[in-house]
């Protein structure tokens, strides 16, 4: 059985600087994987490589068994790789409902001239979108907060957000960078929940960067440790926790 | 009512949009035909529409797609000229006015929307202050272009000069010459086919077009393009495409309102379309409220009619337009200044009374 994500040796360079260097790993289906280490470890830069944001210089990646270099952003996301950001990046001027549409864009489908012309595919289309986003809302206990602009939610549930419009995507691998940033330990523990939830109702595949351990070690079945760009340490979560190397890395010597 | 009251927050805004409208054409006719209008009041119709049609379409640019575009005169200019030629030539071959305007709005229109297609390829690279001088020069490039264009034909065929010399060497029959397009003494008989009732269609049309666009798939991905491109594109919205689409429908509707003002007055001259008017139209949208289309309709016609108004003051007029052009401004975005007149007329629960009394005229006529 191929891997949902394999990393084969995946690598950039700004000038001299190897921000990600020979990155290799493999991420089983219905996986739950933890991409860690230090600032400037390089984590959010391999981010940006698997969702075609910057190219590799060197490596391979492949999703399901099919070959992803060199696509961009758009093509990726339609591929199957759908992301969460560091920093929040919502549509702060729609509202939630409008926020996940947005998302179901890629399979919910009529042409400008149907929706300019209110044609029946527009009512049909419209009408089945609401009702999904409305599903995956429900979901993530924003049901209730819909007609809201996505800017006026608090913190907590933008990032809920964010993970609901990436899931419209129907995506098969979903990476999400620090989703724990800026939140309280019983925020924390929720999303923890809902992280795990997610991956169980749609049987998704994780991939996730934190810097909180107890969030990483609660759910992450396999991590990854990145230092300087390279892989430090790989493997199951409790064991590459422990591992010396890794614990330096992190607290110094 | 009960209709009404489910329909969706934004449908309803829209409803009132163009119940507005309705409200402003109907006071229109009234006045007109029962003879109280005044000379001024009746010439300022056609220009208020024209006014209103672009505020609107620029607004989609500006306030939907979130792009600063300074050359919105330049596409006017190009349907108004393209619209005049056409009715121009057209004229002995397509008598009736009903065929031959209507079509004279789509040629004008599809010709600004070629010209802010081949504009926005290159420009909508750009971003912020960079698209916004981009689109100043390319509006500068076709008045100037325009205005140094000559048309004619005779029996040997049609005659096209850019520049004054190459008319001058242009060689005619003098028996079958007809001038269309005079370099910069512009178009001299345009056909008067323009009257408000025209106007308030096209109006009516702009708004369909750009409120359903805007409601739609279409019009979501622009939105969120303008809100978060980084997160447009992690979604999978192709954005070179989306911000074309929006472009191109703004300079469509800048060349229907070109069509409209080039066949209300006689004469038409490009130096008209310059940076000024495209400054104009932009100060219709940002007094308005940016992505507002209904602030983008009543600012257009308000500041239509100031200058106007204020005649009676003569010397002090611009000075007095500056003036209240600046209360505007400060009133619109006052959150205090919101707070006192809720408090003044808050008794009177305007805003209430003014969407129950449109609901209700609504239901009578039947439109929902």
């Amino acid at each position: 059985m191929t891997a949902m994500l394999e990393t084969k040796n995946l690598g950039i360079s700004f000038g001299g600087l190897k921000a990600v260097d020979g990155l290799s790993l493999k991420i089983e289906k219905g996986q739950l994987y933890g991409l860690i280490g230090p600032n400037g470890a390089g984590k959010t830069t391999a981010f940006n490589l698997l969702t075609g944001v910057y190219k590799p210089t060197m490596g391979n990646f492949f999703l399901d068994g099919e070959k992803l270099t060199g696509h961009n952003t758009i093509e990726i996301n339609k591929k199957g790789i759908a992301r969460t950001f560091q920093n929040i990046r919502l549509f702060n001027q729609l509202s939630v409902l409008d926020n996940v549409k947005v998302g179901l864009h890629n399979d919910y489908k009529y042409s400008t001239a149907q929706g300019i012309f209110r044609l029946p595919a527009f009512f049909r289309t419209e009408k089945e979108m609401d009702r999904k986003a409305e599903e995956l809302l429900e979901v993530f206990d924003l049901a209730g907060e819909k007609d809201y602009l996505a800017s006026n939610l608090p913190y907590g549930k933008q990032r809920k957000l964010e993970i609901a419009r990436a899931l419209a995507t129907s995506p098969k691998l979903l990476l999400l960078d620090e989703p724990a940033a800026g939140m309280n330990p019983n925020e924390t523990q929720e999303l923890m929940e809902t992280i795990r939830f997610v991956r169980d109702t749609f049987d998704m595949t994780i991939l996730l960067i934190e810097h909180d351990m107890r969030l990483v070690s609660g759910i992450c079945e396999e991590i990854t440790v990145l230092n300087f760009g390279t892989v430090l340490a790989q493997g199951e979560t409790g064991k590459v926790l422990k591992d010396p190397e890794v614990v330096k890395a992190y607290l110094g010597d | 009512m009960k209709n009404l009251n489910n329909m969706k927050k934004t449908t309803k805004q829209d409803m009132i949009t163009y119940a507005i409208v309705l409200v402003m054409f109907l006071f229109c006719v009234v006045y007109t035909t029962t003879g109280l209008a005044s000379n001024l009041f009746r010439g300022l119709l056609v220009p208020i529409c024209v006014n209103v049609i672009l505020a609107v379409s620029l607004n989609l640019t500006v306030g939907i797609l979130g792009e600063l575009s300074l050359g919105h005169a330049g596409f006017m200019c190009v349907g108004a000229f393209v619209g005049s030629v056409f009715s121009m030539a057209v004229q002995e071959a397509i008598p009736s006015v009903w065929i031959r305007f209507p079509l004279a709005f789509i040629v004008g229109g599809l010709a600004a929307a070629v010209i802010g297609l081949l504009v926005g390829i290159p420009v909508l690279r750009l971003r912020g202050d960079y698209l916004a001088i981009v689109t100043l020069a390319f509006g500068e490039i076709i008045k100037n272009i325009v205005n140094n264009l000559y048309l004619a034909t005779d029996i040997n065929g049609v005659h096209f000069a850019v520049g004054v010399e190459a008319y001058n060497n242009t060689v005619f029959d003098a028996a079958t010459k007809k001038v269309y397009i005079n370099g910069a003494m512009g178009i001299t008989q345009t056909p008067n086919d323009s009257n408000y009732f025209v106007g308030f269609v096209l109006i009516f049309i702009t708004l369909i077009v750009i409120l359903n666009l805007v409601r739609s798939r279409t019009g979501r991905a622009i939105m969120a393009i303008r809100d978060n491109r980084i997160a447009a594109e992690s979604v999978g919205i192709n954005i070179t495409k989306h911000k074309l689409i929006a472009f191109v429908i703004s300079a469509f509707f800048a060349g229907v309102a070109g069509v409209l003002y080039g066949h209300n007055l006689s004469s038409l001259v490009a130096t008209k379309f310059d940076y000024n008017y495209s400054i104009m139209i932009l100060v219709f949208v940002v007094l308005g409220g940016i992505g507002s289309m209904r602030g983008s309709i009543i600012a257009a016609v308000i500041l239509t009619a100031l200058p106007e108004l204020l005649r009676g003051l003569s010397d002090y007029r611009m000075l007095m337009y500056a003036i209240i052009l600046i209360v505007m401004m400060l009133v619109n975005n006052n959150e205090t200044m919101h707070m006192y007149v809720q408090k003044w007329f808050g008794g009177l629960n305007i805003k209430k009374w003014l969407g129950s009394a449109e609901s209700k005229k609504k239901a009578k006529e039947g439109v929902s």
